[in-house]
């Protein structure tokens, strides 16, 4: 097996008395892709935000390449560097225009020339079909464009690993093709991907890895097959049958 | 059972006409209607200058064409200082003013959400200072820093012209203000711009200054505006340490020539500054709203 890029162990989360992560641990290799699933509030979103240190962890460690992120003389912005997050709710910059979206953190994170950026954020653009629309808004675009850009603003970056929260979820139904199809093109390009997901056919098509949270607890996880056609566990039985 | 708030069911066909009373002033009627109750409004406010028993005074000191027009223009003769010669002492007051105000004002607000420890004591004096200068009138502000800093006898700082000091007291008092709006400016960026600018790798700073303050500036223009009109305004209160503008131009005229129309020219004055930009707020404001609608 490759490397392991992401490790969890034992990660604990809580908000004020609230235990949103209970002892979490799991791992990601090299080109493998993990969806997690689960109900809303199973602390899907709280794990993602943790592994980029958006969050700090009460409990546990987590590791980048090897290197344990609790450590004090971690710098958070340059494990951000290495690590995508794209949003549910695709957190665009409205004042900027779609290239410039692209092209800030290259920019002013990555300390890169601009017209150096430039060609390979167009380059981007055009993967998604969007080329034409780089000086535009955001706010001109539709939600699934937007959320494209959102994820190409994070390649950008050229990241080890993209974390995605729910991304198609606040998306009409008829955008939500779009977005998957372009995630499903990352995953056989070997992009190193942790995804929260309701999605569950996209799950099973592009995971290498399926994880059940339920209340913070890591329940179950296996390949989409061991999950979701043999689930061993009553409360991902419970689960998987009420989604479809 | 039937409940009366089932759907109705009769056949009837619903009268959708308005009752007399309220057809009254629709299309020209109304643009009649609405000019003559404009007419008597105003009318009425007006005729207080001619029906009180101080009516006639009151026209004669505040309002004689005359002594406006000398005020104005000011007679050397008799060492009268006109008036549009103070104008530009109160407009470069106002322009440096408004320019120290914002960068001022931003470096507070930013000073107050920095989250280095080293800064803890400049946040603690950032929050010190708000809450003092938005407490004291600003009127006693412009005079302590104008009787104030001459006193100190310091180089530089102690032998400037009152404007200067007036610039300097309605900064700090401004500033207060504007850093509070810029607050709140900053606050109204959705916590996910942060979130998506910090999984960029970009920096606490440049997060800030690229991503929060664009926007949140950007939502704050209005009131910002509200408070330049408001600053625009109070250069008048520099008049207090001599500063020959002006409102101090208008009160010589009045103490010398004994005729109040000086103070009504001085507050046309203000009212032609200030109208086009409460104006322009009003738009950009509308603007705004519009914006907002259309988008939810």
């Amino acid at each position: 097996m490759s490397e392991v890029v992401l490790e969890l162990d034992g990660v604990v989360k809580r908000f004020a008395d609230n235990e949103v992560l209970r002892g979490v641990s799991l791992k990601l290799h090299r080109h493998e892709v993990a969806c997690l699933i689960g109900a809303s509030g199973s602390g899907k979103s709280t794990l993602l935000r943790c592994a980029n240190l958006l969050e700090t962890i009460d409990g546990g460690s987590i590791s980048l390449f090897g290197q344990p992120l609790g450590d004090k003389r971690i710098d958070p912005d340059l494990v951000r560097r290495h690590i995508g997050m794209v949003f549910q709710s695709f957190n665009l910059f409205p004042h900027l225009s779609v290239i410039d979206n692209i092209l800030l953190g290259p920019v002013y994170a990555l300390k890169r020339k601009r017209a150096d950026a430039y060609d390979e954020a167009l380059a981007l653009l055009d993967r998604i079909g969007l080329r034409d629309r780089a000086d535009e808004y955001p706010e001109r675009l539709s939600g699934g464009q937007q959320q494209r850009v959102a994820i190409v603003r994070s390649l950008a970056m050229q990241p080890s690993l993209l974390l995605l929260d729910e991304v198609t979820s606040a998306l009409d139904p008829t955008l939500v093709g779009e977005v998957l199809d372009l995630l499903t093109d990352l995953a056989h390009n070997g992009t190193t991907m942790l995804i929260a997901t309701h999605e569950m056919n996209f799950a099973r098509d592009v995971a290498q890895q399926i994880v059940f949270l339920e209340k913070g607890v890591l329940v179950e996880q296996g390949t989409p097959d061991q999950i979701f056609n043999h689930p061993r566990e009553v409360a991902t039985r419970k689960f998987l049958e009420r989604v479809r | 059972m039937k409940l009366k708030t089932d759907v109705d069911s009769s056949d009837a066909t619903p009268n959708l006409f308005a009752p007399r009373r309220r057809r009254l002033f629709v299309g020209k009627r109304g643009i009649a209607a609405s000019s003559l109750s404009t007419a008597i409004v105003f009318g009425l406010i007006v005729s207080v200058l001619f029906v009180t028993p101080g009516g006639a005074t009151v026209r004669y000191a505040f309002f004689n064409p005359h002594e406006m027009w000398v005020a104005w223009i000011g007679n050397p003769r008799i060492g009268l200082l006109a008036i549009r010669d103070g104008i530009f002492t109160n407009v470069w007051m106002f322009l440096v003013s408004e320019v120290l105000v914002l960068s001022l004002g931003i470096s507070i607000a930013w000073i107050r959400f920095s989250q280095s420890p080293v800064f803890l004591p400049f946040r603690l004096l950032a929050t010190l200072y708000t809450d003092i200068l938005r407490g004291v009138p600003t009127l006693l502000v412009v005079m302590i820093v104008g009787y104030g800093l001459p006193t100190l006898n310091f180089g530089f700082l102690s032998h400037q012209s009152p404007a200067v000091y007036g610039v300097i007291a309605l900064t700090l008092n401004y500033s207060a203000y504007v850093s509070e709006v810029i607050r709140a400016g900053i606050f109204s960026v959705p916590h996910g711009q942060l979130l998506a600018a910090r999984s960029l790798g970009l920096t606490q700073t440049s997060t800030m200054r690229r991503v929060i303050l664009p926007q949140a500036i950007r939502t704050v223009i209005p009131p910002l505006l509200n408070d330049f009109i408001s600053l625009q305004k109070d250069t008048a209160l520099v008049s207090i340490l001599g500063a020959i503008e002006v409102t101090r131009a208008a009160q010589i005229f009045s103490a010398t020539v004994f005729n109040e129309s000086g103070l009504t020219v001085a507050a046309l004055f203000f009212l032609a500054l200030t109208i086009p930009m409460t104006r322009y707020t009003d738009r950009l404001m509308a603007r705004d709203r519009a914006r907002r609608l259309a988008s939810s």
